[in-house]
């Protein structure tokens, strides 16, 4: 099957090049090399099709802007399911070869599991390369895989402390500028009111690397088809640490992020903090709109006094299928999507910037945000996109990995199993699944 | 960050084994005469006597005891209709099992219906569609497979139960992934054939038309109509569908509750929200609680659930008559 | 299979071989719709299955025929094993406690003594109809601790309700779902059956003078013995295949139901977190193996006459 749809892959994308380009092109000594820059330009002249698979709400504004500008470019935008949703629909259609969409949303998490799989087109020749400084680093790194850029950064969500100021005035707590303080905060509110509780959390795996990530933790290494999986670092065991403290004094609302208990939790304040990425005011504004003016944002806290240590959670690529049967022209959509104008476009309908040029504008930093009290809230986020730590990576097959991630790591939320223990099984878990796939995993 | 919150049902096919389970009453032996009659018809005869199962009078703590398992099955139920009249601040304010401040059910609905420019309205109709040729399809299928197995002796006919209890022993999630790779060969992926073939084959019924046909259908009144010389397709349509008639209603019923709340097959074979039937658009919007930057509405996903219940409700009390002598003649004992 | 009518009106052996034949021809002609759809949307994907079961396919690798190895993998993965033990335990404890219910308010209706049976029979059925999205709603009410009904329990009264979500108790609680949707169900193929017996028999135990229990007993029981044999057949295979509601109960209780919980949701973690199509495949194979054997096991036990 795979050989199969490698095959009629290539003859396509032979037939695309003979009408576009004539022999020369596809002359090229470099097998991986399809495409230049020039195919772009002429598949946006000569127009089509271009499938979208994608959740993200802002792209159906750039979909509608972008074929105003290319009146004989047609993009079908369709919601094939969030995240893994999503990526089993594209695992299951690449297999098939057939039913595959020109264009992906990828999570960053994920976009290294389809690069491996080969199930990306790499994205250089078409001119990706001279986006190279136009994305914040965190975005950037996450995107390419190897020596190949896999997609384009449409947003990042580098993290931040959200805060129910509303509830921390009321029993006079200061938002905590570290962990140690959080921890603090956290015993004080809800001795206040054993009603409250300082955040929710019931076993994340995103949310936990993104911690690992800032206390400095890089629990994963990977270097083609080699890895390491390690939680014995400094930053894994001072997280750990401090949040076994959250678990043990039972300080953590038991409640699962995003369902209707937990946005019932925003709304009266009884969580009163989240340490989420940046995309989450568009939730807050929807989902918990009677707590409007209550919440506010702050700098994530410290893992060491005075430092300024922030990580990416959550945030989105799009990326060409190899199957894709128009390349050129689903390339030219992602790069208008995803860079000048349409990324700023994008940025006005609420998506959070991973471009540096609207990170660093005037009017975005300085809009003010209602719900939270028509605090500029852009500038927190955004020096916290700028403090993102460098050298972090996903695994491979962090989707796998993820989906793992309560049967061990969440042991420790629901029993006597310490979560160092628990990052031990996941580790377990993960080198052996990589092991079962033909990574080599130094333990 | 992002999770389904029901993620695959294994739809019709764990529906169907399930509902293999009422096929008991098939359990029956020996062919008897057809039960065609109402629960009911037998004349009832006054006797001195009280309590005894010919005369029974209504008894309040027994119907106070069984009301408790109607409490339990109820109750969730009651906690979606009153959740039904609020609004997204209600629902996450107010207590459950009570009204809240404002009664929005009228509003609720028709924001439901026009919300993502009607696309309930669009789900409701391939979801129909789906039914009407599914199920329908299926009971066709069941009537005529049936009605062979009980009538004719043919080669093979032994081994369908065991093949078919066999097939639907295999859990039919893993199944999903080659059956998905084999319509997608066949062109039929993203298609509404992807969602109506498979929907095509309940063995349940089958079983059920079989039984039921062994006896509803003398096989004398049968040799009769060979004997004046009639052929099998008339046979079938002129004298054996007629007498089939309530067991062919009961299994388009449980045909169509199968297809109805399918789930699973379609999460995987449409892509396209076009061709979506109710329970994934559901639970699409349900998804967007979990998507950044995306809009909760449970109210409105509470309210389209009420919504999706209704007509199988409505359809259920229709039909009750047929179904219950359909299953009633299944399992007629001596 | 004794649990199907007696060799129905099948040709007499005297019939001549040409009429038999015809007979074979006429029947294939009608069961054919229904056998060439069955084969398509079951048999050909077991099939296709079956022969995934002897690959493996890597991300780093690719694919290659492995014979035999996922099975004997399968037979050593303590994973597969304590889903398979779990389900067990589930089904030894649930199934009848659910049965035993049907019965009871089949038997309770049957009997003519409700107010309101007709009521009844509606409102028990109902929970069969309702969609899984919204049961994953309606139970994430109920098992709540903080804001749902376990919670307002425990406020209003002062209890200590414990959490029916925590590892200790979720399997009852999935149980307690399961039995919430069939229940009804189930209820009602006992009370079909139950219509059925003949008054006369009513009749003589009346003239015997026999009470109500005994009636029970003596008549309704044996009555509806292979209606119950074939639920429980049936309610079986549900156990083993159970995935619906831990799946979305996974929500709800992330770290208590594991992607492993049941070996169903084994093999669609393997399948679709893990794309490991191979070992799911084999997997199913095996558990759809185990469970017929089972099935049929029952079937012949409950069918035994006496």
């Amino acid at each position: 099957m795979r050989t199969k749809s490698r095959r009629r892959i290539l003859s396509a994308v032979a037939a695309t090049c003979a009408l576009t380009l004539g022999a020369t092109a596809c002359g090229s000594p470099d097998p991986g090399a399809e495409g230049s820059a020039k195919d772009v330009a002429s598949a946006l002249e000569s127009g089509g099709k271009v499938t979208v698979w994608a959740w993200e709400p802002t792209l159906k504004k750039a979909a509608a802007d972008f074929e105003k500008k290319y009146p004989k470019v047609h993009v079908e935008l369709v919601n094939a399911g969030t995240g893994d949703k999503q990526y089993t629909a594209l695992q299951n259609a690449i297999a098939a070869g057939s039913g595959a969409p020109d264009v992906a949303q990828v999570e960053y998490y994920a976009v290294g599991q389809f690069a491996i799989g080969k199930s990306l087109q790499e994205l250089s020749p078409y001119g990706a390369s001279a986006h190279d400084q136009a994305f914040t680093t965190g975005p950037w790194s996450a995107v390419k895989y190897g020596n190949g850029i896999y997609a384009l950064p449409m947003d990042s969500g580098p993290m931040a402390l959200f805060y129910n100021k509303k509830v921390f005035d009321r029993y006079g707590i200061a938002v905590p500028t570290t962990w140690d303080e959080y921890v603090e905060a956290a015993r004080a509110l809800h001795k206040a009111d054993p009603k409250l509780y300082i955040t929710n959390d019931t076993g994340d795996a995103g949310a936990t690397t993104s911690l690992i990530w800032q206390a400095g933790g890089r629990p994963y290494k990977v270097e083609g088809t080699e890895i390491g999986i390690g939680f014995g670092d400094a930053g894994t065991a001072q997280y750990a640490a401090t949040w076994q403290k959250l678990i043990d004094e039972r300080l953590l609302a038991p409640i699962t992020s995003w369902s209707d208990e937990w946005y019932k939790g925003l709304s009266d304040g009884s969580i009163a903090t989240l340490s989420i990425g940046a995309c989450m005011p568009a939730n807050f504004v929807t989902g918990a709109p009677a707590a409007s003016g209550d919440w506010r944002v702050a700098p994530l806290p410290q893992w060491t006094k005075g430092a300024k240590a922030a990580a990416e959670n959550g945030g989105s690529s799009l990326a060409v299928p190899k199957a894709s049967k128009n390349k050129a022209l689903a390339y030219a959509f992602i790069e208008y999507a995803t860079t000048g104008a349409g990324a700023t476009a994008r940025v006005s309908a609420g998506a959070f910037p991973a471009t540096r040029a609207d990170l660093e504008s005037q009017a975005f930093l300085d809009s003010p945000f209602p719900y939270f009290g028509g605090q500029p809230a852009n500038r927190i986020l955004a020096d916290a996109a700028r403090d993102v730590g460098t050298g972090w990576s996903y695994l491979p097959y962090q989707v796998y990995a993820n989906s793992v991630f309560n049967d061990t790591v969440g042991k420790a939320y629901v029993s006597s199993t310490t979560l160092a223990q628990g990052l031990e099984a996941w580790r377990a878990a993960s080198a052996k699944y990589g092991k079962d796939q033909g990574f080599t995993v130094a333990e | 960050m992002i999770t389904d919150p029901t993620g695959p049902s294994s739809g019709t096919r764990e529906r169907t084994v399930h509902s293999g389970a009422d096929s008991n009453g098939a359990a029956a032996g020996s062919p008897g005469p057809p039960v065609t009659q109402p629960p009911h018809a037998a004349p009832r005869r006054r006797r001195r006597r009280a309590h005894t199962p010919l005369d029974p009078r209504p008894s309040i703590p027994l119907t106070l005891v069984t009301g408790l398992v109607l409490v339990y099955t109820l109750l969730p139920l009651a906690w979606l209709v009153i959740n039904a009249t609020k609004d997204q601040e209600d629902l996450l304010d107010s207590f459950g099992l009570w009204l809240g401040e404002d009664f929005q059910l009228w509003d609720n609905i028709s924001r439901t219906l026009t919300y993502d420019d009607g696309a309930f309205v669009r789900w409701t109709l391939n979801t129909l569609l789906y039914v009407a040729a599914g199920a329908g399809g299926a009971t066709l299928l069941a009537v005529l497979g049936g009605y062979a197995l009980a009538v004719y002796e043919f080669p093979g006919r032994r081994a369908v139960f065991a093949v078919v209890i066999g097939a639907v022993a295999v859990p039919g999630t893993a199944l999903a992934v080659p059956t998905f790779l084999m319509f997608s060969g066949m062109g039929l992926a993203n298609t509404p054939w992807a969602v109506i073939i498979p929907s095509l084959v309940s063995p349940f019924g089958l079983y059920l038309m079989w039984v039921f046909t062994a006896q509803a259908v003398p096989s004398e009144l049968l040799e009769a109509a060979r004997i004046d010389g009639a052929g099998e397709l008339r046979i079938f349509f002129r004298i054996a569908l007629p007498l089939l008639v309530p067991g062919t209603v009961t299994v388009l019923l449980f045909s169509m509750v199968a297809t109805w709340n399918n789930y699973f097959l379609p999460l995987i074979m449409i892509k396209d929200p076009d061709w979506y039937p109710l329970t994934l658009g559901l639970n699409a919007w349900s998804a967007q609680a979990r998507t950044a930057g995306g809009e909760p509405v449970f109210d409105l996903i509470i309210t389209g659930s009420l919504l999706t219940i209704a007509p199988i409700v409505v359809v259920f009390l229709l039909l009750q008559r047929y179904w219950q002598s359909g299953l009633a003649a299944g399992s007629v004992k001596e | 299979m004794s649990l199907l009518p007696a060799p129905a009106k099948a040709v007499p052996p005297s019939r001549s071989r040409a009429r038999a034949r015809r007979s074979a021809l006429v029947g294939w002609g009608f069961a054919g719709p229904f056998a060439a759809v069955f084969a398509l949307v079951f048999l050909a994907p077991i099939g296709y299955a079956f022969q995934l079961s002897l690959m493996r396919d890597r991300l780093i690798g690719g694919t290659s025929f492995v014979g035999a190895d996922n099975y004997l993998r399968a037979l050593g993965d303590a994973r597969f094993w304590e889903g398979s033990v779990r389900v067990g335990l589930f089904l030894l404890v649930q199934v009848p406690v659910m049965l035993g219910i049907a019965l009871l308010v089949a038997l309770a209706i049957d009997s003519g003594r409700l107010y309101g049976k007709a009521f009844f029979r509606v409102a028990v059925f109902l929970p069969y109809a309702v969609p899984a999205v919204v049961a994953s709603l309606m139970w994430g009410f109920i098992y709540g601790t903080r804001f749902g009904l376990v919670g307002n329990l425990n406020d209003a009264f002062g209890l200590a309700l414990p959490d029916p979500l925590s590892p200790s108790l979720v399997l009852a609680s999935i149980g307690n779902v399961v039995t919430w949707e069939f229940v009804g169900y189930n209820t009602l193929i006992f009370y079909a059956a139950l219509k059925v017996v003949p008054r006369s028999l009513y009749e003589a135990a009346a003239i015997d003078g026999a009470g109500e229990w005994r009636v029970v007993t003596a008549i309704k029981l044996p009555a509806i013995r292979s209606a119950v044999v074939i639920a429980i057949i049936f309610s079986i295979i549900g156990s083993f295949q159970l995935f619906n509601e831990p799946n979305i109960m996974q929500n709800l209780a992330p770290n208590a139901i594991t992607t492993d919980y049941t070996p169903n949701l084994y093999t669609y973690s393997l399948a679709f977190s893990g794309q490991q199509h191979n070992y799911a495949a084999t997997i199913a194979i095996v558990m759809g193996v185990f469970t017929a054997v089972i099935a049929y096991a029952v079937q012949l036990r409950g069918m035994r006459k006496g």
